[in-house]
């Protein structure tokens, strides 16, 4: 067979294996992604409204809101069970504030067995260090741009 | 009974929101095969683009948890602190970010290091 031959003959099967593809596959895993997601910020705003009652305001009634929530995600991930909650959800239990917390709580626990120096603490931020290093270098620019525009 | 209406109502919009910004973050993973430490960063990177255009406010204050909670609010945090500092000057403009957003990175740092210290891994032990 030559190679041009070939290259029609795996597009072809490649086409046919498609026909056999679910076709609401966007919509099954995007109407996952929205429930979880959806679900976990309901759980944000309850917090809110309860610490709201509890006599807590602006930045420190957000900053424990996203403590507790930060603490579910670390803990569920200890437990083993957020793991099992990102395997249908998707992005749906990424985005969320608690999959932020997953990720700096999974590889914790999982290189633990290489120290806790080396293996803890410096894998630990394997995901959230680019969100930092990111988002600390975003986040100054955006002052500095600010600062100049207000002299 | 007005007021509860207007609590229910805010679940609704929080749900709506913060739905919809995850079920983007899956159309993006289904389209592009991004994993999900670039989709973090990117949607992390859009709060903070969005809220320096000023966009991202008006939409906390429509949706509240809705939007704070999805990674872009993290990036609105950074911003918003970023903001409010360069009104008092560039020391403040540039530690502004990360000393709004200390609490949420304490934390994640804080309670893995317990977690890791209780729980054993579960992929290698089950």
């Amino acid at each position: 067979m030559t190679g041009r031959s070939r290259e029609n003959y795996n597009r072809n099967y490649i086409e046919y294996v498609n026909t056999f593809a679910p076709p609401t596959k966007h919509f099954k895993t995007c109407g996952r992604a929205f429930l979880v997601g959806g679900f976990i910020c309901c759980i944000g705003q309850f917090l809110r409204y309860m610490l709201e009652l509890a006599g807590l305001s602006g930045d420190m009634l957000a900053g424990t809101v996203s403590v507790i929530l930060i603490f579910l995600g670390t803990l569920l991930t200890g437990l083993g069970v957020y793991d099992r909650i990102g395997r249908n959800a998707g992005a749906g239990s990424i985005v969320p504030i608690t999959g932020f917390a997953n990720s700096v709580a999974s590889p914790a626990i999982e290189f633990k067995t290489e120290g806790y120096v080396y293996g803890t603490a410096a894998k630990m931020f394997n995901v959230a260090g680019p969100i930092i290093v990111f988002g600390v270098s975003a986040g100054a620019a955006v002052g500095l741009v600010y600062w100049l525009l207000g002299l | 009974m007005s007021e509860l209406w207007e609590i229910l109502l805010m679940f609704v919009k929080a749900f709506g929101v913060g739905g919809l910004i995850c079920a983007g973050a899956q159309l993006v993973i289904n389209l592009t095969d991004l994993t999900s430490g670039k989709i973090l960063v990117c949607f992390m990177l859009g709060g903070v683009a969005l809220t320096a255009l000023g966009l991202y406010q008006p939409l906390v204050d429509f949706a509240g948890a809705g939007a704070t909670v999805p990674i872009s609010g993290f990036g609105y945090l950074l911003a918003n602190g970023a903001m409010r500092g360069a009104q008092k000057g560039l020391y403040e403009a540039l530690t502004g970010s990360l000393a709004a957003a200390s609490a949420g990175v304490s934390a994640a740092v804080v309670f893995s290091f317990l977690m890791s210290l209780i729980f054993r891994s579960h992929t290698k032990h089950s």
